[in-house]
């Protein structure tokens, strides 16, 4: 049986780079170099200062859980059901949207404290995802 | 807000095909039967008509629609993009051109096999090209594919914030069900719902169930706009544009604008009501009726509390009082919406808005003035409101 996998991203010159990061273990948040502000999802100009020179930092992968919906129907090839979906506010102040994993769905909360863990996919790339961070559920 | 718009331009027809689950025909020939409809509707020749307007997700162009209605020429062909956030914006459109003098008479249309063909609800698939494919693309590899995924993440954050609970979807979803009732082309005509089929309806994207859903439908419509001063001599009472708008604010994504300060509002739909209101000089109080968009019955609540009809957190508290209904504050979606008649994208609740002008609803209210329709939630969109003359 051949076996299904997620999509993968398509990966263009303004997003390629973050997977790059993705890749080599790392959440990165684009930052402005003119300004300094971060931002995400990744794009080739500042909304604020109009600067097209941008270099990233690595988010510590810590945040807090700021909304999050459980998936159950349509249900596509190479994802788990109940699939849980999260907003992610990362304690370097941007957002994230991922999957959350090592949790049951009885147990995501608003607010939970959660922690990236970066996923292999067998199709050959590194998608962060995040658990409950350890020891906030003990 | 420039007033140049108010009162130049009115709906003098309105048309629709059969709704169904498979026309058994192509879209093209949807378009061409609306159209047809709403020239009869009007009075006005299709000969006359000099300018089309649709979204760019409708496969019919403009050209081909106009050879096979046999339109005139053309003086104005355009598309509006982001789905449902297109409906009220192809009216924009049509009257900025009318109120110029650019085009006399326009036919606003969106024609799908909704069902049978192209499913919206199928969401994106790894086969699109198009230049929003990266923005898409930190959705897609965590399996947010489909509007239901979207949407669920700003309704549960919203729920959660205002303690809006299933049952007040539940009465969003039955209210409209219960217009269906006398309604023959709805798709829930016959079938009421009851609170307990809501809750025991399965659960797509938590905190959404099918019912919560709009349908998926093969069917057309077409709206005739045309200046008002021309509308008072065709064969129906002019429903004359009062205000229309399009709204797309700072950070916006198409579905996803998760990266804004707040998740439990609907910025695009506030702007939108700032500007209908100021182009307009009318305000919520004014407003009789409506026909707001309801691909998600969460959206209803939050555009209650958009368009100033009740405070921050409020929608809720309209909703258990029965503000929805026929009898209540505010008749919303009183064809069904797109819940309970069909999912013509928002153009059947524009059809509508212009039926509760003319008094001519299948659940028509008392004493209507002013209809508010809206475009599509989460998404860059549109509001208009429609008058008696």
């Amino acid at each position: 049986m051949a076996q299904s996998f997620r999509m993968k991203p398509p990966m263009g010159e303004d997003n390629g780079w973050w997977w790059q990061q993705a890749a080599e273990g790392h959440l990165a948040i684009q930052r402005c170099k003119a300004c300094s502000t971060l931002r995400h999802p990744p794009r080739p100009m500042c909304g604020d200062c109009q600067s097209l020179e941008w270099d990233h930092i690595v988010s510590s992968g810590r945040g807090t859980l700021d909304s999050f919906t459980v998936l159950h129907h349509p249900q596509f090839p190479g994802f788990d059901y109940p699939l849980i979906i999260i907003l992610v506010k990362l304690e370097e102040g941007t957002r994230f949207t991922s999957q959350l994993i090592n949790c049951s769905v009885e147990a995501v909360e608003f607010g939970m404290p959660v922690e990236m863990v970066m996923h292999e996919d067998p199709d050959g790339f590194r998608l962060p995802m995040f658990q409950p961070a350890q020891g906030a559920h003990a | 807000m420039s007033q140049f718009l108010k009162d130049k331009a009115a709906i003098a027809g309105i048309g629709l095909t059969e709704f169904s689950k498979k026309s058994g025909v192509s879209e093209l020939s949807l378009a061409a039967q609306a159209t047809l409809a709403a020239c009869e509707d009007a009075g006005l020749p299709p000969s006359e008509i000099d300018g089309f307007v649709s979204y760019t997700l409708d496969s019919t162009d403009e050209i081909e629609l106009a050879r096979t209605v046999g339109a005139g020429d053309l003086k104005l062909f355009t598309k509006v993009n982001y789905g449902g956030g297109a409906a009220v914006g192809t009216i924009l459109h049509a009257v900025m051109a009318v109120a110029t003098g650019v085009a006399d008479n326009v036919i606003c249309y969106r024609a799908m096999n909704g069902r049978s063909g192209q499913r919206m609800g199928q969401g994106i698939s790894g086969q699109i090209v198009s230049s929003d494919l990266v923005h898409w693309s930190w959705y897609m590899p965590y399996g947010m594919l489909t509007p239901g995924s979207w949407i669920a993440m700003i309704a549960n954050k919203y729920m959660h914030h205002y303690g809006v609970t299933a049952e007040d979807l539940g009465r969003v979803a039955i209210s409209q069900r219960n217009y269906a009732q006398s309604n023959p082309r709805s798709f829930f005509h016959g079938k009421p719902l009851t609170m307990e089929d809501y809750l025991a309806s399965k659960m797509i994207a938590d905190p959404l169930r099918l019912y919560d859903f709009c349908q998926e439908t093969d069917g057309g419509c077409a709206i005739l706009v045309t200046s008002a001063e021309r509308a008072r001599d065709l064969q129906q009472k002019p429903a004359i544009i009062r205000g229309v708008v399009q709204a797309s604010t700072r950070g916006q994504e198409q579905m996803t604008s998760y990266y804004r300060e707040e998740l439990d509002s609907l910025p695009e739909m506030e702007m939108a009501a700032r500007l209908v209101y100021a182009q307009s000089g009318l305000g919520p109080d004014d407003i009789n009726a409506a026909c707001l968009y309801d691909a998600f019955t969460s959206e209803v609540i939050m555009q209650l509390e958009s368009f100033g009809f009740c405070g921050r957190g409020e929608g809720k508290d309209m909703v258990r009082d029965g503000a929805l209904d026929i009898d209540g504050r505010l008749p919303n979606n009183t064809h069904g919406g797109l819940l309970s008649e069909a999912y013509i994208h928002g153009m059947n609740s524009i059809a509508e808005g212009a039926r509760l002008v003319r008094g001519t609803s299948t659940s028509q209210p008392k004493g209507v003035e002013h209809v508010l329709v809206s475009s599509g939630v989460g998404v860059p969109t549109g509001a208009l409101i429609l008058g008696r003359d």
